[in-house]
């Protein structure tokens, strides 16, 4: 069966004062209904501007789009914008950051919830309601047919986006995008919201895009996890192979510069160097040169000059968009601090039924 | 909400007595520290060549002899039970809400004020009809197309209609549409009750006019609130449901950049009530506006007295309802 959401070299560009800002460059990924995706990078990596492309919420700015994103085989690229509309919040539906910004002040919960979905089901508005009360009470949140009367800022910061949540469900859609869903939350809600994702996406089969900039989300909940980096991929595969045998030198920044409580605690944390490329002028070659330890093992002036490509390294399915051999990822891999606790990791899981299949 | 409304409405009792007691000071107390003697006073109201027991005898008969307190006492007895007033021969009586009697031709305030104000309120309504749907919509749209032709445009006669005062505007219109076009000829106040058709099609030029003012001023507001709203998190929301642009735009958008154009409508009402003085003199229609300005080139300190105590009641009432409005527009709001 083909793929769910299919994306293949989605650019989108945005012309400026200052120039043209490759937001989004390059970038496919494909997900299967079920499954989990995790995109993750820096602020101003492309990942939020990917879901909105896919989402058609770019619509009214000045981006230009090209490739192919497509939603059970259906291109959204070049779909007029009303076909797009009529897709969004029935077919797809999207989470956003803060709830309480992303929740209209002046409009109740439950007003929000039966609006969502009304627009997509000709149903009377107590209809609506009593599915909108049905959907509050499926996300947690307790005495749903009172709450459901409620303003969004009489809600605490979890269940706003247990709202957020029943809203964009309200369709039964089959892609939700998570937009940093857990970042402007409490760290002890973050995991419930996470647990409620993860809960309702069995439940319902959807396919999930989990956007982050948090590790520890993509680590809990992914299948896939795509790094990405100045609006291209770094690295793509599965969560297992990001996480236990990464082999990108970004990666590697991300996972060294993650604390993590079972590491000793005398362990420095090692942050990577520099900041974030300006996405109007992206580094050429590598976008990832001038914060990279290892461009002299590389040689030349490769990394300056020559863009890396996505390829197949060590494990199949498992890309990386760097100039390095595989035996030297390999080398420079272990001896990095964080490979030993990515072994500690994944012992344990080696115990897992459906870690050991593939043995 | 109740007790709010109460509280609100004792408040403003306290406020008007303080606006009575300015206004009082002001116009009596304030001269009379300069030196003004009260002989002095009366004498601005007997006519050419007074002798001095003529004199005496208006002092006596407007109560300027009394001591300020006990005349200010007699002020608010007066509007507030009504009160006699003791003419040397015979006594008169001025009935609830007594605003004194006019030191220039000695009819009472209150009547004259009463007959006055339903031609301000004409005015006025149909202006604020005008420019809220002119200045809202034309907000909206230039905030939508921001940088287009139309946006450009329109902030640019926005800006001119700021800037421009009613007594220019009006007196072009006039020019224009009276004279030189005579589409709304001989344009003078007609009671509604008389004829409505007339009353509106002689209205049309003040209503455009005072509108003109204010819908450069609530397009400008409308435009800058919408171009934030429009920014907000709950408007990608909104589009991520997949509702229709234009109903994104209405019902998310407008609704949360109405709140301070609904305050700002209010207060201005309020003001216009007491009297759009510029647009009745550039029309001369016969309402407070005029009223406030014969009192005071006349100096008649009832009369001026009573025109600010209305508008100050019709600011303060416009002030509450605006913030009994602002906790239904904005459910955040409780009191």
């Amino acid at each position: 069966m083909a793929p769910l959401l299919e994306v293949s070299d989605l650019r989108i560009h945005f012309q400026t004062d200052d120039g043209l800002v490759r937001a989004v460059d390059g970038v496919s990924f494909a997900l299967e209904r079920g499954r989990t995706l995790g995109i993750v990078g820096e602020s101003g990596s492309g990942k939020s501007v990917t879901s909105m492309g896919i989402m058609g919420l770019h619509e009214g700015t000045k981006a230009r789009i090209t490739g192919q994103i497509r939603l059970d085989g259906e291109d959204l690229v070049n779909a007029s914008p009303a076909r797009v509309r009529e897709l969004r919040g029935s077919k797809m539906a999207m989470i956003f950051q803060d709830p309480l910004s992303s929740l209209h002040p002046y409009y109740t919960v439950g007003a929000q919830i039966i609006e969502a979905y009304r627009v997509h089901n000709k149903v009377s508005k107590q209809v609506a309601r009593k599915h909108a009360i049905d959907l509050l009470g499926r996300v947690g949140i307790p005495t749903p047919e009172t709450r459901v009367d409620d303003y969004a800022h009489q809600f605490s910061g979890g269940m706003r986006q247990r709202a957020m949540i029943a809203m964009a469900l309200s369709c039964d859609p089959e892609l939700l995008i998570a937009d940093e869903p857990t970042t402007a939350l409490d760290v002890t809600v973050q995991a419930q919201i996470l647990d409620l994702i993860s809960d309702l996406q069995s439940e319902l089969g959807s396919a999930v895009i989990i956007i982050t900039h948090d590790l520890g989300v993509v680590a809990e909940l992914s299948d896939d996890i795509l790094v990405m980096y100045a609006g291209r991929v770094a690295e793509y595969g599965s969560a297992a192979d990001i996480f236990g045998r990464p082999d990108h030198p970004y990666t590697w920044g991300l996972l060294s510069s993650m604390p993590r409580l079972d590491q000793d605690r005398t362990t420095r944390l090692v942050p990577i160097p520099g900041t974030p490329p300006s996405l109007i002028r992206v580094p050429s070659g590598c976008p990832f040169h001038p914060r990279c330890r290892y461009t002299e093992l590389v040689g030349g002036r490769r990394c300056e000059t020559e863009v890396p490509p996505l390829r197949e390294a060590v494990t199949p399915g498992h890309t990386a968009a760097c100039h390095l051999t595989a035996d030297q990822r390999t080398r420079q891999w272990a001896e990095l601090p964080a490979s030993r606790l990515a072994d500690d990791a994944q012992a344990p899981e080696a115990e897992d039924p459906e870690a050991r299949e593939p043995v | 909400m109740i007790y709010f409304i109460i509280r609100r409405l004792i408040m403003t009792v306290f406020l008007l007595l303080l606006v009575s007691l300015i206004t009082f000071a002001i116009f009596f107390l304030v001269p009379r520290l300069a030196g003004q003697t009260t002989y002095q006073l009366a004498a601005q109201y007997v006519g050419r060549n007074p002798i001095p027991s003529e004199i005496k005898a208006v002092e006596v008969k407007l109560g300027l002899n009394a001591p300020l307190y006990l005349q200010y006492g007699r002020y608010i007895k007066g509007i507030v039970a009504g009160i006699h007033y003791n003419n040397g021969p015979d006594v008169s009586y001025c009935p609830f809400p007594c605003f004194g009697y006019s030191f220039r031709n000695q009819q009472p305030v209150w009547p004259q004020l009463i007959s006055d104000a339903p031609v301000t309120l004409s005015i006025a309504a149909g202006a604020a009809v005008l420019w809220l749907i002119g200045g809202v919509s034309i907000g909206v749209l230039s905030a939508l197309r921001r940088g287009s032709f139309f946006d450009r445009l329109s902030m640019g006669v926005a800006l001119a209609g700021v800037s421009l005062p009613v007594f220019f505007t009006g007196l072009i219109a006039l020019e224009l549409f009276s004279y030189k076009w005579p589409i709304f000829p001989n344009v003078h106040y007609v009671g509604i009750t008389t004829d409505p058709l007339l009353w509106a099609r002689n209205l049309v030029l003040p209503w455009i006019t005072l509108a003109f003012l204010y819908a450069a001023l609530y397009a400008r507001l409308t435009r800058a609130g919408m171009l934030e709203t429009m920014g907000e998190d709950y408007i990608r929301t909104a589009r991520a449901k997949g509702l229709a642009e234009r109903k994104v735009v209405v019902k998310h958008g407008l609704r949360a950049a109405l709140t301070p154009i609904v305050t700002i409508f209010g207060l201005d009402l309020g003001l216009l009530l007491g009297g759009a003085i510029l647009t009745e003199t550039t029309f001369s229609f016969p309402g407070l506006g005029q009223f406030t300005i014969l009192a005071i080139q006349n100096q008649d300190l009832p009369e001026i007295m009573g025109v600010v105590m209305i508008a100050s009641f019709f600011v303060v009432i416009a002030n509450m309802i605006v913030d009994i409005l602002y906790a239904v527009v904005d459910p955040r709001v409780r009191f």
